[in-house]
């Protein structure tokens, strides 16, 4: 093994092979930008390339280019409020704020060194745990994914102001997962009748709808807003300095970066779950643990590196059930997966063994990948963050709007997709008027199927049980994501107590002034 | 590419346009067409996700039918609703010009018009060619007590038993219900929403068995599991050492079948046509090799066999599915 170690070191070093991995982590990066054009679309779209060379360079290439995929999910999240894939929800939370506020370029510095520090960390644990954390895979089963679930839901309360408002958009997203066949059982849900609507609403296509949309209307129908944003971005780069100050608030907190890679990497692994849920769960954490949590959501540069570096670690956390076990951990690993199984190559054991050369090349070609995206990002990254900021708002928002077009009917090729994603766009913008947050609809869009898969296979499962809803209860991992959820619904009320209980020590006490 | 996709539909709408206009000369113009097929790149279309074992072989054969048509292949994914999303898109809305050829599976076409209104019907499928199959196999973890189907039956006479399989009213499913019905036990079938979704459930002990396929047991086997039957007429070469469910004297042979279809309206020529190229692709050394290594079973069945095997095999479903009472109401 160390012989195959060190073989792949010299392959991957090589010159030719370096200039593969960069070209791919580039072109990923402009792929994975673009609103509704995920990672697992661009994989599927370099498929064909990728089979008329050989394994090595095939794999080389399409690693590096799922790595900058996701990380260039991030720019157009922070840019024009869009994600470019699901696993950048939570990155436009935060980002988006920070570009209102002319401070788009401190946002894309971020979460450039959050990606490649949460890459490396994903592909670490992939080189050196893959077996031992193959058998989390393994102890996870349906009652588990149920809590898991479940556990995301909690983050409504995080996400919303006000927990009936937050709740009633967290339900709607969960309707909007049930239409289609259900996963469990095969029936036809709230169809209308309509044979397309039966693979019912996909994410990507909800997430442009609930995001973008709204956001080129803002764009129409007040352009002063972001003319202020531009001219304070212009002050800012006049003073200078914001690379280094960025760097130096980045770097100073490294637990939020340590702690989301590490869920990243965890979530990665689980095959039900990919970057989509594993950056929201980061985002979760970071703000529940932040002494500046009350600035999340407005703003706050912990919020974009959150999510960027979990989104980042899935990558190589996806991998190892893959390469171990031949289960994709994330939709993008199944088109790896299809690689593979062109060339013949079947994962597990015989992966590491016959063909240890080429795994490690693989695996060191993503570590490659994560690192040149550092220089990469903070380069062209900034490049195309001028750019859009200096686009004119009438060009741009006729930009993003194409693009959004094109990302939603890639999805699945489909028509249809256009037509949902601009009708949940119009209910996004309405929506939004009433207090209803977009990113708890998507919330229950993303959990659904999670939660409903768990619940009726959790169900089945334990058929030979005299009472079935025990088994949720009483499976070891399953009660501590219990504890986990209620530990998620007591923390914003402990939270709570403590911030005015903190604001009334800053104070001098008058008996009738109530906390804000 | 997505860009040329949405031109090609729209010169298509206007293509029908025209050519509803001209409804008299049509036939003439069809024949010449059809004669001189293939003259451009032809989509072929794969109703499920980029990465699975139908993706997989559509872009096993993409090289070798280039060479055999002599014009570009595109492999377009469209995924959604299992299938009936792309099908009834075949069925009702895509211009028979041979142009557009999709992969179809069996017992998708049965089964999804048979329990739900899918859109299509089994009928609307015109196959031009059943190119390879992948048997049912019936496995158990490493650490399970049965070794054999007969223990295992025997254990499922006396307790609830889970079976795990990929989706509902699939040939995994319709496998556990053969087994129930053929050995008279009432196994409690898990559907997961897919083949490799499944196997984790197994290797972890969260379901007592799994319906799978020879090409996934063949992967699960490398991890320990024990392969209870297989789903064929004969022993599989791959995996010699399953006993086939006749052995044990269950008349169960099920699995999945792969092929290509047309619209209903093709011209007999062209279908002819896309059948040969099919033919020869299944020839290829290199695609039959690289199918083989995969546990893929090469199929040859032209047009008429193949819908007359599918007219027997839809005969097989109704009688299963009314017996469980899963028709649609």
């Amino acid at each position: 093994m160390p012989a195959d170690l060190s073989q792949a070191l010299a392959d991957i070093l090589a010159p030719s092979m370096l200039l593969l991995v960069l070209a791919g982590a580039v072109a990923g990066m402009a792929l994975g930008a673009a609103p509704g054009l995920s990672a697992t679309v661009g994989l599927a779209l370099l498929l064909p390339i990728t089979f008329t060379m050989d394994p090595t360079t095939g794999l080389v290439l399409m690693g590096a280019f799922y790595m900058g995929a996701i990380y260039g999910g991030a720019f157009t999240a922070i840019l024009v409020n869009a994600p470019g894939t699901p696993s950048s929800i939570a990155t436009s939370f935060d980002g988006f704020p920070m570009t209102q506020q002319g401070r788009s370029e401190a946002a894309i510095i971020g979460v450039t060194v959050a990606s490649v520090v949460g890459g490396l960390i994903g592909v670490v644990g992939l080189a050196t745990l893959a077996p031992l954390l193959a058998e989390v895979v393994l102890a996870f089963g349906p009652q588990e994914y149920f809590w898991l679930g479940i556990f995301g839901l909690t983050m409504i309360a995080s996400l919303a102001d006000s927990m009936v408002k937050g709740l009633a958009a967290g339900a709607l997203g969960l309707l909007i997962s049930t239409i289609g066949i259900s996963p469990v059982g095969g029936e036809v849900r709230f169809t209308f009748g309509m044979t397309d609507m039966q693979g019912g609403v996909p994410l990507i296509v909800a997430l442009i709808g609930l995001f973008t949309v709204p956001t080129i209307a803002d764009m129409v129908l007040d352009p002063e807003a972001r003319s202020a944003a531009m001219a304070k971005e212009a002050e800012r780069r006049e003073r200078g300095g914001v690379l280094r100050d960025t760097l130096r608030t980045v770097l100073s907190r490294p637990v939020n970066l340590v702690r989301s890679s590490v869920i990243g990497t965890l979530v990665g692994i689980l095959p039900g779950a990919g970057g989509n849920v594993a950056n929201l769960i980061a985002y979760n954490e970071a703000k529940r643990t932040s002494p500046r949590r009350r600035n999340f959501g407005k703003g706050e540069i912990e919020g974009v590196v959150a999510p960027e570096a979990a989104n980042n670690a899935v990558v190589g956390g996806g991998l190892i059930p893959l390469l171990t076990l031949g289960i994709p951990g994330a939709p993008p690993d199944a088109i790896i997966y299809g690689v593979l199984l062109l060339h013949g190559l079947r994962p597990g054991n015989e992966l590491f063994s016959e063909q240890g050369v080429l795994t490690f090349t693989f695996i060191l070609a993503l570590a490659v990948a994560a690192i040149l995206m550092g220089p990469v990002g903070l380069v062209a990254g900034r490049g195309l963050q001028r750019a859009v900021v200096r686009t004119p708002t009438h060009y741009l928002a006729a930009g993003i709007a194409v693009l959004t077009i094109v990302g939603a009917y890639a999805v699945r090729n489909n028509p249809l997709d256009v037509v949902l994603m601009i009708l949940l766009g119009l209910a996004g913008f309405g929506l939004r008027k009433v207090g209803l947050p977009p990113p708890a609809i998507v919330l229950g869009v993303v959990l659904g199927p999670i939660i409903e898969t768990g619940l009726g296979q959790g169900l089945l499962a334990a058929t030979d049980q005299a009472n079935p809803w025990m088994s949720f209860f009483t499976r070891p991992i399953s009660i501590g994501i219990i504890v986990l959820v209620v530990i998620g619904l007591l923390w914003p009320v402990y939270t709570r107590s403590k911030d005015r209980r903190s604001q009334d020590g800053a104070r001098p006490r008058s008996g009738s002034e109530v906390a804000p | 590419m997505t860009a040329r996709r949405v031109s090609t539909r729209l010169a298509l709408l206007t293509g029908v346009a025209v050519g509803l206009a001209g409804c008299a000369t049509q036939s003439d113009t069809g024949d010449a067409a059809a004669e001189q097929y293939p003259e451009q790149q032809i989509e072929y279309v794969i109703p499920f996700d980029p990465g699975g074992e139908s993706d997989v072989t559509a872009r096993l054969q993409q090289q070798a039918l280039e060479e055999t048509l002599g014009q570009d292949i595109v492999v377009t994914n469209r995924p959604a609703g299992g299938g009936t999303v792309a099908w009834s898109d075949l069925a009702t809305g895509t211009t028979p010009d041979g142009y557009t050829i999709m992969g179809a599976n069996l017992p998708h076409i049965l089964l999804q018009p048979l329990a739900q209104d899918a859109g299509y019907k089994t009928e609307d499928i015109k196959w031009a060619y059943i190119f390879e199959s992948t048997p049912n196999a019936l496995l158990v973890s490493k650490d399970s007590p049965y070794d054999t189907l007969e223990e295992f039956v025997a254990a499922a006479k006396d307790k609830k038993m889970a079976v795990g399989g990929s989706s509902s009213f699939s040939a995994n499913h319709m496998g556990t219900l053969a087994l129930d019905q053929e050995a008279g036990v009432d196994l409690t079938y898990v559907p997961f929403d897919g083949t490799a979704d499944a196997s984790p459930a197994l290797l972890g002990g969260q379901i007592d068995a799994l319906m799978s396929y020879n090409t996934e047991a063949l992967a699960l086997q490398e991890e320990g599991a024990k392969v209870l039957a297989v789903a064929s007429e004969e022993r599989l070469s791959e995996l010699p050492d399953a006993p086939t469910f006749k052995e044990a004297g269950y008349d169960i042979v099920d699995g999945a079948w792969r092929g290509v279809a047309v619209p209903p309206d093709t011209p007999q020529e062209i279908v002819d046509k896309v059948a040969d190229a099919f033919e020869q692709v299944n020839q290829d050394p290199q695609v039959r090799r690289r199918m083989e290594k995969l546990g893929f079973h090469l199929e040859d069945m032209g047009p008429e066999e193949s819908a007359e095997f599918t007219e027997q095999r839809l005969a097989d479903a109704r009688e299963l599915l009314e017996r469980f009472d899963m028709l649609e109401q």
